[in-house]
């Protein structure tokens, strides 16, 4: 099937898609947007993170027909500034897979609370896991860009 | 595979009295892992995000009616102050992102023994709206498991709605798990108490076949509490509360914890939400 949605700003056409198909796969293997990357394929990490109409879910939770007609804001479509500043700043990036969901959900925090605490930085991150880290360097990074 | 897409409540049911096998999806935070992992192949998806009606919710007399589309973000949002309990639940499911897709509709649909609505909707006595072109039908949400991922929901049927009474204070709910998200319950328990009809409602979540309540334990503690009384519960009334949930569960060993760890915590999980709820609601 053919699929139209809007992907950062932009009116993005997709043919041959199989309807079963994430929009994480649309995204990565059909629009060349790679940055949202794909790890667990079961909603549980939180790496393939993106806004849909607004609102951050797990790419590779929405069929790619859901996404017909609606807007799409990936890693790649958010300004650069001070989330992506903060965790380059605070050393909150080692082998960088888990990044671009961690940006997105971190710039979503950021959008709702102005100086969330760190109960509620925790909970906002709930759904972002990273391997490498231990996250105190992630929870740096987000307490500096909410200065 | 097809993908059907209504946009109308209407078209939908049409949709499904004509496509019997297509799969509804909402949220897609059970569909699509099963797709993605090739474990499903229907030949047929239904798409129920374009339906509006799924998504409202209102008060009709003393219930209320909440659409199956509300995802769980707006159930805590919207309807933290009016129950409480499902809230309690909600805000335990999965993550942000999983709560701003997952729907309560999705949970009931995907009938798993371990979906943390249920034993909260069993506990507040929840029915749950089922349609279809026939016509639409309630059933109790104690009689709508029939199995470990099966219900009464028939092939050409819908899930439209749940009902529920607003409750106040007196709803708790708890939950087991290895960390705070992202967790499937080892095992999951839901009180309600209603201090003005003297009620007392139950709910298990995964550690029987299908979530189930507890009668014995609710027409025990319904008879032992002094309703009347700002006192504490007794703790020889927590305690045999405790023992009446853990022995209506018929839970399993398998691999997130054992039967006899499941019943033991039940036990525990009754006695602290009865201590918190009977605080609440006084």
């Amino acid at each position: 099937m053919r699929l139209n949605c809007t992907v950062n700003g932009e009116k993005r056409q997709a043919d041959d898609v199989w309807p079963g198909e994430s929009l994480l796969y649309v995204l990565r293997e059909r629009l060349g947007l790679p940055g949202s990357k794909n790890a667990c394929e079961q909603g549980e990490c939180g790496s393939c993170t993106v806004y849909l109409d607004g609102t951050p879910v797990c790419s590779c939770l929405v069929a790619a027909g859901q996404a017909e007609g609606r807007a799409v804001v990936t890693v790649e479509g958010l300004e650069f500034g001070r989330v992506q500043e903060a965790f380059l700043a605070a050393g909150a990036v080692q082998c960088g897979f888990c990044t671009p969901g961690l940006v997105v959900a971190v710039h979503d925090l950021l959008a709702r609370a102005d100086k969330p605490s760190d109960p509620d930085i925790r909970e906002a991150l709930a759904g972002n896991l990273c391997r490498c880290t231990g996250y105190e360097k992630i929870l740096d990074a987000v307490r500096l860009a909410a200065q | 595979m097809d993908f059907l897409r209504p946009s109308t409540w209407e078209e939908a049911l049409a949709a499904k009295a004509a496509h019997p096998e297509a799969v509804p999806i909402a949220g897609g935070t059970d569909v699509m892992v099963e797709l993605n992992f090739d474990r499903r192949r229907p030949p047929a998806l239904l798409d129920l995000t374009r339906v509006a009606a799924l998504t409202e919710w209102g008060g009709d007399g003393d219930l209320l009616r909440v659409g199956a589309g509300v995802p769980y973000r707006r159930i805590i949002e919207e309807l933290g102050g009016r129950l409480p309990g499902l809230a309690m639940a909600a805000r335990t499911v999965g993550s942000p992102q999983i709560r701003n897709r997952g729907t309560v509709g999705g949970n009931l649909g995907s009938a798993s023994p371990a979906g943390d609505a249920h034993p909260p909707l069993l506990a507040a006595g929840a029915e749950i709206e089922l349609a279809s072109v026939r016509g639409v039908r309630r059933v109790p949400v104690d009689e709508f498991f029939t199995g470990p991922k099966r219900s009464v929901l028939a092939p050409d049927e819908l899930i439209a709605a749940f009902w529920m009474r607003p409750a106040r204070t007196g709803d708790q709910f708890a939950k087991i798990g290895t960390r705070n998200a992202m967790v499937i319950a080892v095992c999951s328990f839901a009180l309600t108490l209603d201090r003005e009809r003297r009620t007392v409602g139950t709910g298990i979540g995964s550690a029987a076949p299908t979530p189930v309540r507890a009668p014995a334990a609710e027409a025990f503690l319904a008879a032992s509490l002094d309703w009347d009384s700002p006192g504490a519960v007794p703790p020889a009334v927590a305690a045999e509360f405790g023992r009446l949930v853990a022995a209506a569960a018929a839970p399993i060993d398998d691999v997130r914890g054992t039967a006899a760890y499941r019943r033991h915590a039940l036990s525990v999980l009754a006695r602290r939400t009865l201590t918190w709820a009977w605080e609440g609601s006084r």
